[in-house]
């Protein structure tokens, strides 16, 4: 049995279908991409994973138990942590505040003071700005307290939407290197990415998404060279 | 002179228990972002239990106000756990859902009429508590003792509630809820739950105010519009979700109410009020202080 295993669902925004009979999975240790362009559907996916949305039909299940339809604050007793697109850091809190809730969970909380050192470590210029509030870091910076935020959670599957997100080519790499060196910690995750060369290249296997269905998956390696993801993705 | 001194001081008092009746009202909105219209009706609630505390047992007023808050904390929670959470859930995806606020009006008569029904529309006072009529004279000046320690009473509750939003792992989480209840959500906060508790927290505050009143002030079941009407000017005031704004917009209420009829008859000072009030709803509507939320 998979990790996470997602069994044709399909997702509405009221009448109108994003989501599209949509399987796939994901297994423990793997980095996993979904990758695709504006309007997809990745975030969507994301949001039905977390709680945030339903499906309609079809089942998710999180280590052999259905997970769907739960709120959102229960799928994150499973292990589930999703870091949203856009960062959405608690503007009015400081950063180490903003770290400290990202740990409210049972699992988390009482290893806070562990889990923030390893923050730190995975980005100095967090504790730098621990006293600083949130809405006043770069975007750069929002990036790396959001993730984390996300850490602190003790995540058995991080997801991350878009952490590349309007960030400068040389902060993009600091952040895909981070990534890479949680998985290497034996986190299982979970990429949302626009940046196809760079999501592929740190992932296991990865998934096409166009119009709400995957149209391809394979390995990363497999994947960046492919003639439609080089032509559509890669503008080569 | 003197009486100008001693308007002042009562007035400054008077304003901080005003200050009180106003903090639960921010703390709801800061959190709901709902203007809870059943507010004085919660302080009413709060005055007759305090009311029936004190007669019932003949203890000290501010012994009561140790087993009055407690009920009034878990009167809170489940009126927004029983009533007001099954409208918010159906409201889902609305920010500062309308339908919440019809029925916090709804519960604003059910509250007042339930108790004009019950304890019929005599006015009751608490007549022999230990602090009715007791005054404080420094020198020539005259402080109401039931005054003084209602603004003692509010100072400490406001910083409780502060210090509480501040350093406690619940407080931080609804903080987190008040700046963005989906995000809050992926952290693994229980929304509605902290719904209950800010509600809670803000009927608590009410019920507070209430003992601090109760050894002055008549009791009866429209008790609370007064307190209503103020508290909304007060937020608007002191601006939308600041504690220190509800303690500050309070005070100077009680300034205009205390200083204003040395130097023009009370119904002027009323008038004032509610030109300040529209003054600042039409010049600054982020409140005099432009104090946002601050916790
Ligand atoms: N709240 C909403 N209500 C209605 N439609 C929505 C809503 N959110 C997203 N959609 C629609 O769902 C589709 C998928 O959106 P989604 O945000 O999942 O795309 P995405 O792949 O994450 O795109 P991007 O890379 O731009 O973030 C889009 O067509 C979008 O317009
Ligand atoms: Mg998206």
């Amino acid at each position: 049995m998979s990790f996470l295993k997602i069994d044709k669902i399909n997702v509405y925004y009221g009448d109108i279908q994003v989501i599209f009979n949509l399987s796939l999975t994901v297994e423990k240790g793997e980095v996993v991409s979904i990758v695709g362009g504006n309007g997809a559907g990745k975030s969507t996916l994301l949001r039905t994973i977390s709680g945030l949305l339903f499906p309609t039909s079809g089942q998710i299940s999180f280590e052999n138990q259905k997970i769907n339809s739960k709120q959102p604050e229960k799928i994150v007793d499973y292990g589930i942590i999703h870091v949203p697109e856009g960062r959405k850091l608690f503007s009015l809190m400081t950063v180490k505040e903003n770290l400290i809730i990202g740990a409210y969970n049972k699992r988390a909380e009482t290893k806070i003071a562990e889990t923030i050192d390893n923050v730190y470590q995975l980005f100095p210029r967090l504790k730098e700005r621990e006293n600083q509030l949130a809405m006043t870091l770069s975007g750069g910076e929002q990036q790396m307290a959001a993730i984390g935020r996300g850490i602190m959670a003790h995540p058995k599957i991080l997801m991350l939407d878009e952490p590349s997100l309007g960030l400068a080519p040389i902060l993009m790499k600091d952040i895909f290197a981070a990534i890479r060196k949680i998985a290497d910690l034996g986190t299982t995750v979970l990429l949302v990415e626009q940046d196809v060369k760079n999501s592929l290249s740190l992932s296991d296997r990865a998934y096409v998404l166009e119009h709400g269905q995957v149209v391809m998956e394979g390995s990363g390696k497999e994947l960046l060279k492919n003639p439609h993801i080089k032509e559509a993705y890669l503008g080569m | 002179m003197i009486y100008l001194i001693e308007d002042i001081i009562n007035g400054i008092l008077m304003g901080s228990i005003y200050g009180l009746t106003a903090l639960g009202l921010t703390v709801i909105f800061g959190v709901l972002k709902v203007i809870n219209f059943a507010h004085g009706s919660l302080l009413m609630v709060g005055m007759y239990v305090a009311y029936w505390i004190i007669t019932a047992t003949g203890i000290h007023p501010y012994i009561a106000l140790f087993i009055a808050a407690p009920i009034m904390f878990f009167f809170g929670y489940y009126l927004q756990d029983i009533i007001i959470k099954p409208i918010f859930k159906a409201e889902k995806n609305v920010r500062e859902p309308i339908t919440v606020i019809i029925v916090t009006t709804g519960l604003w008569y059910i509250l007042d009429n339930l108790t004009l029904l019950i304890f019929g529309p005599q006015y009751r006072s608490i007549q022999d508590n230990a602090l009715k009529g007791a005054m404080l004279e420094i020198g020539e000046i005259f402080i109401s003792v039931p005054k003084l320690c209602g603004a003692i009473t509010a100072v400490i509750t406001a910083l409780a509630i502060y210090l509480f939003f501040q350093k406690t792992k619940t407080g931080r989480a609804v903080r987190a809820t008040s700046i963005d209840r989906e995000t809050a959500s992926l952290m693994g906060i229980n929304q509605y739950k902290i719904y209950n508790i800010a509600f809670g927290i803000g009927t608590a505050a009410a019920g507070i105010a209430a003992v601090t009143l109760v050894p002055f002030y008549n009791i009866f079941p429209t008790v609370g519009v007064l307190f209503d009407i103020k508290g909304f000017i007060i937020v608007v005031l002191g601006g939308l979700g600041s504690i220190l704004g509800a303690m500050l917009g309070g005070i100077i209420i009680g300034l205009i109410e205390s200083v204003g009829p040395q130097f023009m008859s009370s119904t002027w000072t009323e008038a004032i009020v509610y030109g300040l009030f529209l003054l600042v709803l039409f010049i600054k509507p982020s409140g005099l202080f432009g104090i946002k939320q601050d916790w």
